[in-house]
């Protein structure tokens, strides 16, 4: 028998203190423990991208990291950053674009965007592309996608949409 | 799918690791990035009983140079690699190749030490070490020992690593003079697995090779050093030269055949990547199409 190994980690700004077993992995518990159905499981072995969260400010994959790996650090959802408002203007370009269509990916895909946004002010297409090429999107043909990533910045630079 | 159970333990320090590895051998698995042991653990490829967690070890971290020697952490992650000053000035061949390695997301995570003892023969950064000449340093509760890189990769996810060793770091020698490189691979989309792939480190002096170092990756069970350089250096390249080098190499690599490509596609690709390489390193544009 397995024992379960305390954890204590801040999840969107609140502490979080709970047990959980060492196999459960971040995308699981986020979801099934807390509830924070925003973040997706998709492939379950880092090729998609749909679980994408952040970690200690930086996008990683839920589903490749154990929860008992994020004790003592902070985690970032979908429901974070939407909840603050921190991807607002780029939810809106996804909308405005139809940027999305099923939704499976656009959790993922908002915070892998948001992440380049932060990190550059003024990203080519090309470094937009690269930058999510590890989310997959099997409705859009990404091309759309790119589009509001792109309207985003410039907004963000204080341009004209 | 799930990983099935396991316990797990967050080793405090290099010998805590050790310890734990002295126990449990074959049975435990080093978690450092999970980058490949979580997808193979998830895909039930591999179900250790328990996952000996290195992540929070600081002695395993840092990039630094001493005495002409780049030491790397092996807790260094690949984002790490991609902004390290002292990886951009004394081994930009590493940061060039790292760029290729999968996503942000991954790169956020994955480690230099992580890759290495994975394995993987399509992967960048094991025949980065083969072309900078890397020695690789392992401990283990017997003590220390350092391994040259072209002994340390033995097959596919083989490598001279045993169960109760930890790898601790990679050391490069620092060249300063007259050094290049060069780094390419196919893929079918930028940060897939490459199709075929070549790192390469050289002096030139006057247009000539003093040294060549090319490193094929995805073309065998290893990355390869190919002994098809040999004829190239102190040598004047001619498309000749270049055709029989070429000829060499087909002779040495052994590809095997698999959903992305044939054998054979992958030894023609690699003749392709040598003779661009060349091209490109002696800055001769005209030699670059003498593949064939």
């Amino acid at each position: 028998m397995i024992a379960a190994i305390p954890i204590s980690l801040e999840v969107n700004g609140e502490r979080v203190e709970t047990q959980v077993l060492p196999r459960l992995n971040l995308a699981d518990f986020l979801r099934e423990h807390l509830h924070l159905t925003g973040t997706h499981v998709g492939c379950e072995h880092g090729v998609c991208g749909a679980c994408t969260v952040r970690v200690n400010d930086e996008i990683v994959r839920a589903c490749l990291l154990l929860a008992v790996q994020a004790d003592g650090g902070s985690v970032q959802t979908i429901e974070g950053l939407s909840d603050s408002g921190e991807v607002d203007d780029l939810q809106r370009a996804f909308r405005d674009r139809n940027a999305l269509q099923c939704g499976y990916c656009t959790p993922g895909m908002l915070m892998a965007a948001q992440d380049i946004l932060k990190q550059h002010a003024e990203p080519s297409r090309e470094q937009i592309r690269e930058h999510l090429s590890g989310n997959y999107c099997r409705c859009t043909g990404y091309q759309a996608i790119i589009d509001a990533v792109e309207t985003t910045a410039r907004l963000r630079r204080g341009g004209a949409s | 799918m799930k990983a099935a159970a396991l316990a797990y333990a967050r080793a405090k320090s290099v010998d805590d690791a050790l310890q734990l590895l002295a126990a449990h051998g074959d049975r435990a698995k080093v978690l450092s990035g999970g980058q490949s042991l979580m997808p193979a653990m998830n895909l039930r490829l591999i179900s250790p009983e328990l996952v000996v967690d290195i992540g929070g070890i600081a002695e395993l971290r840092g990039i630094a140079v001493k005495d002409d020697v780049l030491r790397i952490g092996a807790l260094a992650r690949h984002v790490e690699l991609l902004r390290s000053p002292e990886v951009g000035a004394y081994a930009p061949l590493l940061a060039e190749a790292v760029a290729h390695v999968a996503h942000p997301a991954i790169r956020n995570r994955g480690t230099l030490g992580g890759s290495l003892a994975h394995a993987d023969p399509a992967a960048e950064l094991p025949a980065c070490m083969l072309a900078l000449d890397a020695v690789i340093v392992l401990r283990s509760g017997s003590g220390e020992r350092r391994i040259a890189a072209a002994d340390f990769f033995q097959g596919i996810f083989q490598t001279a690593l045993s169960a109760e060793e930890l790898l601790i770091a990679v050391e490069l020698p620092v060249v300063r003079k007259n050094v290049t490189h060069f780094f390419h691979e196919f893929s079918r989309r930028h940060g897939d697995y490459a199709i075929a792939g070549l790192a390469a480190w050289a002096i030139v002096e006057g247009g000539v090779f003093a040294d060549l170092r090319l490193a094929f990756f995805a073309v065998g069970d290893r990355p390869v050093l190919a002994g098809a350089a040999s004829a190239l250096v102190k040598a004047a390249v001619t498309p000749a030269l270049i055709a029989k080098a070429c000829a060499t190499l087909g002779g040495e690599l052994d590809p095997q055949d698999d959903q992305q490509a044939s054998g054979d596609m992958r030894r023609h690709l690699a003749k392709v990547l040598l003779a661009r390489c060349v091209a490109t390193l002696l800055g001769r544009p005209e030699l670059a199409g003498r593949a064939a």
